[in-house]
């Protein structure tokens, strides 16, 4: 059943990154620009988002004390503000200013064939790869 | 300016992370998704299903009209942009969807930080490539 509702999941994951616009990197880069002739619409993507998602956790945080399918919540417990959470920010940020693609879209654009997606993914692959070679590699060091 | 399909598909997005994490017990953290597929990891099985959603989810309304974009975006552009949202991704633990929907929806304060950070980082970076360098 896990299976089951992660693929649905997924699915509307694509369906509501192609409906939203966000797929379109032109269309995020235009809300991006403030200064220009800004768009204002994928303002309205996070807010729907947020308006179903928000109340909704609270209810379910109150209510349920394990998902439908498994034993337990995987919901993050790290809640200090370090300097990776920054730096992985701002870093993230300066690709998808440059880009205006993110993970999502950029998965959910792989049916639409442009050798260029195939080109952003492998990037977007060798980026994390190092990322999580230097958090490592830093866990170490302090450990050791 | 269209806001029908934009707050429709952000409340589909919304629905998905529910559904996810009510079932699952999961959050929908696509750069995580990702990540924890590359390392090859136990228990990556949902993860796998997921991401095929992903992919064939947009295939779901393309009858209806809504087409996945041309990218023509130059290599430089998407070489370095791949790079650095992967890098800045899985270094701050997450992306638009993982901190932008789950985090700022549990009203995580790491998360709403990772999210106004990079939002103005990249309305910056937008700014300095169109205005700046583009002279525009």
């Amino acid at each position: 059943m896990n299976y089951f509702f992660a693929l649905l999941a997924g699915l509307g994951f694509g369906l509501g990154l192609t409906v939203s616009g966000m797929v379109d990197p032109l269309i995020v880069l235009a809300f991006l620009d403030v200064a220009g002739e800004w768009d204002p619409s994928l303002a309205f993507v996070m807010g729907g988002a947020l308006l179903v998602f928000t109340p909704s956790y609270q209810l379910v945080k109150n209510k349920m004390s394990q998902p439908l399918f498994d034993e337990k919540f995987y919901v993050p417990t790290t809640t200090a503000i370090d300097k990776p959470l920054i730096i992985g920010a701002v870093i993230f940020g300066l690709g998808w200013g440059i880009s205006g693609i993110c993970p999502g879209p950029a998965v959910a654009n792989i049916t639409g064939f442009e050798e260029k997606i195939f080109g952003f993914i492998v990037a977007m692959i060798i980026g994390m790869i190092a990322a999580s070679r230097m958090k490592a590699a830093k866990t170490k060091i302090t450990k050791g | 300016m269209n806001f029908i399909d934009p707050l429709i598909g952000g409340a589909i997005l919304g629905a998905s992370s529910l559904l996810l994490l009510i079932a699952t017990g999961r959050i929908a953290g696509i750069s995580g998704i990702v990540g924890n597929v590359l390392k090859r990891g136990a228990n990556n099985g949902w993860r796998w299903m997921f991401l095929i959603g992903l992919i064939l989810g947009p295939l779901l309304v393309a009858p209806s009209g809504y087409k996945l974009p041309e990218i023509d975006a130059s290599w430089w552009v998407i070489i370095a942009g791949g790079l650095l949202v992967g890098f800045g991704s899985a270094y701050g633990s997450g992306c638009t969807s993982g901190h932008g929907i789950c985090g700022m929806g549990r009203l995580s304060a790491r998360s709403i930080t990772a999210v106004v950070t990079f939002m103005v980082v990249a309305a910056v970076t937008v700014f300095v490539i169109r205005h700046i360098v583009g002279g525009a």
